[in-house]
């Protein structure tokens, strides 16, 4: 997993709320065995019509936008299936943050297994954050994990929180189950008690 | 001891390490497998050199891209990358040797329907997989969930999932339901009400008088959409309904260690007195048949209301409904009752067990689809198929003009060729309507089964208790 410290970079505007992961990556495209090459579909039926063309107006076809690495979106980010293929999609298309007031649990945590940084913001400072967006290419945003503070194209920092063990993970890139491995003991001591305990199981 | 829930004590149970922030392994008892969101996990294992670490606790069966028509060993019927991620999960199960329901085997179905039917979701257990509907194993005091790719991976590897405790939810149904009202209008109505992020961070536990009263077919289909109000899980405490359910079923306990199990799922309830972070309660009585009337499952209404204004919601809701009913191809103040259906699917996990496919044939009986109609019934397991036809639900569909089909996940999500085309309209027994869930630009009203079967008759969304 790619390691996240410090991130600057274009923010796009999604205000609309209730973005689901058919929406982030109708499942036509779940057919794949890798996890590679999914960025071309990201909103594949929010971008393309049905010839394949792009429709202008939406935003990640915007010129401004083509290159944005950072989403700032409406309330509940995520909703639906546990598709890891969302976050495979944003990052495939260059995506490494997402902000908005509140994010789906599956797809929040899947964020973090792929070096996805999501963040929750109260609706003022997502307002804010949206705005700047608004602005485009102009509007470059910079996400300071370390520190947890987001700077705005004025200067402005808003900061956020974040879970200790998770912004530990995605700062050094680790990866979960070779830290789980490290516990196999405990593992092994909870299997052998459980199997006295329940040995229906 | 302080006093626990349900959630608490499942949580308790499990817990195999606790690091000092807080972080927990969670131990898992099953873990259920299919065909999508699995081969990349595999794959990593393969990668790192590692081996399935329970493999007699690791279910797999494919469900969601398999046709489920007749002949469907042809591999002709499946599309280049669907019969490679089938032919993967074949190859996967057999070198990691976990359990496994290949198609042809009569047992094969919505992994979601296949663990309950063949016992090996139980009380107390923890359960996962790669699928969000995950939550359906709840209905019988399990604490299961749905994850991602990665964390198969992860359990995969560990049996254990790193977690964080979710906060307690409780829903209570109190009273009785009045004729016609089902489990998933139930379900329905409580999104409604807590919106599709009103159960973020939380499990939520089932309970009251209507829950109580519900068959266990009726209890998985309100736990299969906790997720889509947000939860992580849902959850109802077992009891003699579970415990008939669960015994002689072929991973079932039995003998003395039936007697030893029951000893203990006995002890899984909420304590009196227990803390719960949130509490909504709907009177049983005040639930209708409900249908969707836009592309979320919150956007639910009453079948006797309006299509709403979208003026009348607040915030980004405005905007969202406003681009719903766009979608749905309807108009604000139009009757529900006047919206025409082309297409009927009655299947799912949420609405695919043999009670739901006796709900509706109650309605099809003697009668025949609408004329121009497409209907199809997909039975949720090889089990439930059979045994719908052993009682004669099969043909009583086949003679109203339904098609009969075999199992799968089929149009509940579209990713085998069972689709809506374009602006076709589809009254729905599963679980979600998000825009092109059931294909593209295909339009869906989630409904019960009873209500599916009267939109088959009369062509139109249709209050079910005017043909009781
Ligand atoms: S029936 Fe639908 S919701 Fe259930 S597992 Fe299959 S695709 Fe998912």
């Amino acid at each position: 997993m790619e390691k996240f410290d410090k991130l600057t970079g274009i923010a796009a505007p999604m205000p609309l709320v209730n973005i689901d992961t058919d929406m982030i990556i109708p499942k036509v495209f779940l057919k794949t065995i890798k996890r590679e090459g999914l960025g071309v579909n990201l909103f594949d039926e929010m971008r393309y019509d049905r010839q394949g063309n792009e429709i202008e107006d939406f935003v990640l076809n915007k010129p401004a936008y083509r290159d944005a690495q950072i989403i700032v979106a409406g309330d509940n980010f995520g909703c639906g299936s546990s598709r890891e293929h969302a976050p495979w999609a944003l990052l495939d298309f260059g995506i490494r943050c997402v902000i908005s007031t509140s994010f789906a649990d599956i797809f929040y945590n899947n964020c973090f297994k792929n070096g996805i940084l999501p963040i929750v913001l109260p609706q003022e400072d997502v307002d804010k954050l949206m705005d700047d967006a608004e602005r485009g290419a102009n509007a470059v945003v910079t996400v300071d994990l370390e520190a947890q503070e987001i700077t705005g194209p004025d200067g402005g920092k808003v900061t956020f929180d974040i879970d200790p063990f998770r912004k530990h993970c995605l700062l050094n890139g680790l990866d979960d189950i070779g830290l789980t491995l490290e516990k196999s003991a405990s593992i092994e001591a909870f299997e052998e008690k459980a199997a006295q305990a329940r040995p229906w199981v | 001891m302080s006093p626990k829930t349900l959630y608490d004590k499942i949580w308790d149970a499990h817990l195999a390490h606790e690091a000092e922030d807080g972080t927990c392994l969670l131990y898992i008892d099953r873990h259920l497998v299919h065909e999508v969101t699995s081969p990349q996990a595999f794959e990593g294992l393969r990668m790192a050199g590692r081996k399935v670490h329970a493999p007699d606790k690791t279910i797999a069966v494919p469900d969601h891209n398999v046709p489920t028509t007749e002949g469907r060993d042809d591999p002709s019927q499946m599309t280049e990358d669907s019969r490679i991620q089938v032919a993967a999960l074949d190859k996967n199960a057999k070198d990691f040797g976990v359990h496994y329901y290949p198609v042809s085997d009569v047992r094969q179905g919505i992994v979601h329907i296949v663990g309950p039917e063949q016992g090996w979701t139980l009380p107390g257990m923890t359960v996962v997989c790669g699928d969000s509907h995950t939550a359906t194993h709840g209905a019988f005091g399990a604490l299961a969930h749905g994850i991602g790719t990665s964390e198969v991976e992860h359990v995969l590897a560990t049996q254990t999932l790193i977690q964080k405790k979710s906060k307690n939810m409780k829903v209570e149904i109190t009273g009785k339901l009045a004729p016609g009202v089902t489990a998933k209008d139930i379900t329905l109505a409580v999104i409604g009400k807590t919106g599709t992020a009103g159960g973020t961070g939380h499990v939520i536990e089932y309970c009251g008088e209507a829950i109580q009263s519900l068959s266990m077919e009726g209890r998985m289909t309100v736990c299969n959409m906790a997720i889509e109000g947000g939860a992580r899980a849902g959850l109802i405490a077992p009891d003699e309904t579970t415990f008939e359910y669960v015994k002689g079923r072929p991973h079932a306990p039995k003998g003395a260690q039936w007697e030893a199990a029951m000893d203990w799922w006995k002890t899984l309830y909420t304590d009196e007195g227990a803390h719960f972070d949130k509490v909504v309660t709907i009177r049983g009585e005040d639930i209708a048949p409900v249908v969707t009337w836009g592309t979320s499952p919150e956007d639910v209404l009453p079948i006797t209301e309006v299509v709403p204004d979208p003026s009348s919601f607040t915030g980004g809701k405005v905007e969202a409904a406003k681009r719903s009913i766009e979608y749905m191809g309807l108009t604000p103040g139009q009757k529900l009752s006047d919206i025409a259906i082309d297409t009927v699917f009655i299947g799912s996990c949420t609405n695919g067990r043999i009670e739901d496919l006796r709900a509706a044939a109650a309605i099809v009986k003697g009668k025949k689809i609408k004329e121009g109609m497409r209907a199809m019934v997909v039975p949720g397991s090889g089990l439930v198929r059979a045994q719908a036809e052993e009682e004669g639900l099969a043909d009583i569909f086949k003679d109203a003009g339904f098609e009969w089909r075999l199992a799968g996940c089929s149009m509940c999500l579209a990713m085998n060729p069972d689709q809506l085309s374009e602006g076709e309209r589809c009254a729905s027994t599963s679980n979600r309507n998000f825009e092109g869930r059931q294909g593209y630009k295909g339009r869906t009203h989630l409904v019960s089964p009873g209500m599916a079967a009267a939109a088959a008759i009369t062509g139109k969304l249709t209050d079910v208790r005017e043909m009781m």
